[in-house]
């Protein structure tokens, strides 16, 4: 199923581009049938996946789907893929944002649609393929196929700077791949030389022995790599410039789903392979965190760009994760969790509706908008829930998420609780000066500016329930991710 | 010579019959595409002479030569580089008016050389390889003599090569002086005997070495490789670029291997520095590079510095499988990306004839290709995804190797400055790939110039180049048939 699922985007994205050679304007809908097809392979996942079917033996959690074909036996290397509930929950999120992209990019793309949608659709199996891989050599596979359609997404169809912001952002991610790559190699030599065997497999590799010192470098190239990722200060510096410039469905899956993967990373192999080293590594793991989550606060305010201002935003939420996962209890883990998804909602839509700004004004300068509210009011209440839900507001699932951060760190170092808190005040600064700025005060924009169609509406909409609703009832979510946390704090000494 | 020792050789004499059947077409009557068909014919009869050849070998033929499983596969990739060139070279040659026959006889001796250098276990059939590779060389990158920069590339060639043949042969001297001896074997039990190797010995083999990594443009001894990759004719270029450095890999294997000389801790030294030069300095002097030629000069540096990662895991004998393993893998992955880079820019260039010789060079001509010439764009893309070593494709597979065969031999200094060179290796691969991706309506002036330079009507070039992209992503996400088949050639060893 998982397997049918990535070929079917990667199928998919074939089939958009043929289209696009001869009919352009139906490319985004191959793409939207492409993505509802895997909506429904995911809901079947889903469905049939609460009853597991396969559990792997001998391995505490619970993986659904397994699949499991021989790719290179020379290497021990497998076609390993599962899933379990935090990475089905994020492909479901996954799949759901492309939907979201290719509706936001509806009527921006105006050339090459099928190319367009193809690279849309090959990041999507990417990211897929990451939070599916369980095979390190897959996984690898998988991070750096979707970084190329993405970069072709940035380089094509970005804006005025995007020569710069798209090789920044692939050589920031290519050179910490290497890294990444080179650990992989390390930990499965390393677990060769010890046990005779070479693999590649996750489960295989979990309990590799290794000298403490080599285990912290090996953590730390991992580190690295997800880091980058993520993004935590001071590897940040790719993520404004590449947001900015990318289309609108490349900023809304930069941020709504590329970033998840560095954090998924860090869940799903940092801490459960290295867990010694990560331990050991968790207070300047958290110090970036906070850092970031203050950092990032700052810099989002002095922007005077608007999707500049969200990415700096990003920073900071996510952040919060980094501090959630090194803070190593279970309230802390869950909370980054709720924060992954719930940002993903959030700043998708931030994203979305920046991109239909200037789709309709031009320009993403701040100083140029004002008042924007009474020639577009459903536009202004929508930003208007997505920036109070960015800023932490209680009832909606990023205050759930970053609340719980708060409460996991603060039974392990105060300090650093009040500095992350900041974050919050921070985000309430420059959200509602981000509101103002944009949709209130004097009007500056001449003539009519278009409000939101049914089409944008819909998805807007789709996305405030689910941060209601992840607000008011998150419990779902955290038995969903619950086996996996407790099988991080388990597997760890604590 | 026995009957085995000619079943052994049939795939060296058929390259000899074929050389000898050309010139006698050429003196019967001269027909361009006839000639070339036969001569891809007559290298498909060699690789089934090969297939043949198979069935006594592992075989010392003469003292000089010996044939097993992996000069078979080294023979059948030298094969393989030139029914590429075969197709490459048709359109590129066929408005020159004047003789265009013979350049298939020296791509046919090209061959001959590099056969000749992977079956090589003695310095005579080495040297003898050696030169016969390199004098086709000098000859086919001259091979447009009416203009200046084919000649400049060849002058340059072979002046600067015929120093370092010079200085092999003087280290060849000074082995045989230690040892007394000119078999691979035998410098072998030199080099591993009871005393520890003396001098002559070990200053004999830095110059040998020297030699030899003066063909593989390991810097410092990389002045002449952007110059004659610049000046020589596209098809030649990619031809220098594949086939003389498969030879001397080839060459360089079987002295390794029987000879142990990387055990001594000087030799070993030598070429570590030589190989984190390359790979550092060659990347970083690409970075400088307008021409595209220029620029895979100063990529195939760094690329080699990186395969030689893979050669000098061989330091230790519990390695060795692995590092040959990760050796052929590297040459052969580097061969099918790098044909299919030269394809395309040969595909692209309008040929050389006695008024003109016009290619598509600066990067500036390469604006918006895939919006001109979507299919040579996408194979051009490929192969420098290749290049940069980006999954999914032949450059993956083979970097994957070649760090597995280090992280295996703990060269943890070289690892690094494989990192440090990828890193600033992706800078340029991606700059042309962006240059391929601008907006029609961003294109300098000479993108479209180059349109009118172009002639891209050559279906055999483009085909093959087809053909070579499909093989580079083929093998990288199905790695394993091409896993097997070095392998099983290894299996004898």
């Amino acid at each position: 199923m998982l397997l049918t699922l990535i070929l079917c985007l990667l199928c998919g994205g074939f089939i958009a581009w043929l289209v696009g050679l001869f009919k352009p304007d139906m490319a985004r809908w191959v793409s939207l049938v492409v993505l509802s097809l895997a909506g429904f392979l995911v809901a079947d996942i889903w469905l049939g996946g609460l009853l597991p079917n396969g559990v792997i033996e001998g391995q505490a959690g619970l993986w659904y789907n397994i699949v499991n074909l021989t790719w290179i036996p020379r290497f021990g290397i497998s076609l390993l893929l599962a899933v379990d509930g935090l990475s089905l929950m994020l492909i479901a999120l996954t799949v759901f944002l492309g939907i979201v992209a290719v509706v936001s990019s509806w009527s921006q793309v105006d050339y090459r649609h099928g190319f367009f949608q193809f690279n849309i659709l090959w990041t999507l199996a990417g990211v897929v393929g990451v939070f599916s891989a369980l095979d390190l050599f897959l996984f690898f596979v998988f991070w750096e196929v979707m970084l190329i359609p993405m970069y072709f997404l940035i380089a094509i169809w970005g804006h005025e700077d995007r020569a710069y912001a798209s090789m920044k952002f692939f050589l920031f991610t290519q050179v910490s791949g290497l890294l990444l790559l080179v650990s992989i190699l390390v930990l499965a030599f390393v677990h060769y030389d010890s046990s005779g065997v070479l693999s590649f497999s996750y489960f295989d590799l979990l309990n590799t022995s290794m000298s403490s010192d080599l285990a912290f470098w090996l953590m730390l190239g991992f580190f690295v790599a997800f880091v980058v990722k993520l993004p935590g200060v001071p590897l940040h510096t790719w993520l404004p410039d590449a947001h900015t410039q990318a289309p609108t469905a490349g900023s809304v899956i930069l941020a709504g789903i590329l970033l998840k993967t560095g954090a998924y990373g860090l869940i799903r192999f940092v801490v459960p392979l290295f867990p010694e080293a990560a331990m050991e590594f968790r207070w300047p793991a958290m110090l970036l965190g906070a850092i970031s989550v203050v950092y990032g606060g700052y810099l989002a305010y002095a922007q005077t760009d608007f999707k500049r201002l969200v990415a700096y935003s990003s920073i900071s939420h996510m952040g919060f994760v980094l501090l959630g996962v090194f803070a190593w209890n279970a309230i802390a883990l869950q909370g980054a969790v709720m924060q992954m998804v719930a940002h993903g909602f959030s700043t998708a839509a931030l994203f979305m509706l920046a991109g239909a700004l200037q789709e309709r004004l031009h320009t993403r300068d701040l100083d140029q908008m004002g008042g924007i509210w009474m020639q577009a009011p459903r536009m202004g209440a929508v930003a208007l829930f997505f920036i109070v839900a960015s800023l932490g507001m209680p009832g909606l699932g990023n205050f759930v998420g970053e609340f719980m951060v708060l409460i996991g760190i603060f039974s392990v170092d105060v300090p650093l609780t009040v500095a992350a808190a900041l974050g919050l005040v921070v985000a309430a600064v420059y959200g509602l000066s981000l509101m103002q700025r944009a949709f209130q005060g004097q009007r500056k924009v001449e003539g009519d500016v278009a409000d939101f169609g049914a089409r944008e509406l819909s998805v807007m909409l789709v996305m405030m329930l689910a941060l209601v609703y992840l607000g008011v009832y998150p419990q779902p979510l955290f038995d969903m991710a619950a086996p996996v946390v407790q099988h991080l704090l388990g597997g760890a000494a604590l | 010579m026995t009957f085995n020792e000619f079943v052994g050789l049939s795939p060296v004499i058929t390259l000899g019959v074929l050389v000898m059947l050309q010139m006698i077409a050429i003196a019967v009557k001269r027909h361009h595409l006839f000639m070339m068909l036969m001569t891809v014919a007559g290298l498909l009869a060699t690789l089934a002479a090969l297939q043949y050849s198979t069935q006594v070998l592992p075989l010392d033929i003469t003292p000089l030569l010996h044939a097993n499983n992996l000069s078979v596969l080294f023979t059948m990739l030298f094969i393989f580089i030139a029914v590429c060139t075969c197709f490459f070279s048709y359109h590129y040659l066929h408005d020159r008016h004047g003789d265009l026959e013979e350049f298939y006889i020296l791509l046919v001796t090209a061959v001959l050389g590099a056969t000749t250098m992977a079956h090589a276990v003695h310095f005579a059939s080495m040297l003898l390889g050696l030169e016969i590779l390199a004098i086709s060389l000098y000859t086919l990158i001259a091979y447009p003599e009416e203009h200046h920069a084919p000649l400049e590339a060849a002058l340059k060639y072979l002046v600067l090569s015929g120093v370092a043949s010079t200085t092999a042969i003087f280290g060849m001297a000074l082995v045989y002086l230690a040892v007394g001896e000119m078999s691979f074997a035998a410098i072998g039990t030199a080099m591993t005997g009871v005393n520890a190797p003396g001098f002559y010995l070990i200053a004999g083999n830095s110059m040998l070495l020297v030699g030899l990594v003066f063909k593989l443009s390991l810097i410092p001894f990389h002045m002449w490789t952007p110059d004659v990759y610049e000046g020589a004719p596209a098809p030649v270029t990619g031809l220098v670029a594949s086939l003389s450095k498969a030879a001397v890999i080839a060459v360089l294997l079987n002295y390794f291997v029987a000879t142990d000389i990387l055990s001594n801790s000087s030799i070993f030294r030598l070429l570590s520095f030589l190989a984190a030069g390359s790979m550092v300095i060659g990347n970083l002097l690409a970075l400088l590079q307008d021409n595209i030629k220029r620029l895979l000069a100063y990529s195939s540096i760094a690329h080699i510095g990186y395969l030689l990662i893979a050669l000098l895991a061989l330091y230790q004998s519990t390695n060795m499988l692995l590092a040959v393993e990760a050796s052929v893998v590297y040459i052969t992955g580097y061969v099918f990306m790098t044909l299919a880079a030269f394809g395309v820019i040969t595909a692209l260039s309008r040929g050389s004839t006695s008024e003109r010789h016009e290619e598509v060079q600066s990067i500036k001509e390469y604006e918006g290709l895939f919006w001109r010439k979507p299919l040579l764009a996408t194979v051009l893309s490929i192969s420098f995804f290749s290049l940069a070593g980006i999954p999914l494709t032949i450059g993956f597979v083979a970097k994957f190797y070649v760090l597995a065969a280090g992280i295996e031999a703990q060269l943890w200094m070289l690892l690094w400055a494989l990192i440090i060179g990828s890193s600033i290796g992706i800078y340029y691969y991606l700059r042309i790939i962006y240059a391929m991706t601008l907006h029609p309506d961003q294109m300098s002036t000479l993108s479209t110039s180059a349109d009118a330079k172009g002639f891209a009507q050559s279906t055999p070039a483009i085909v093959t180049v087809v053909v070579v992209a499909l093989l580079v992503l083929v093998y990288g996400v199905f790695p394993m048939p091409l896993i097997n088949l070095v392998q099983s050639a290894l299996a004898g060893m």
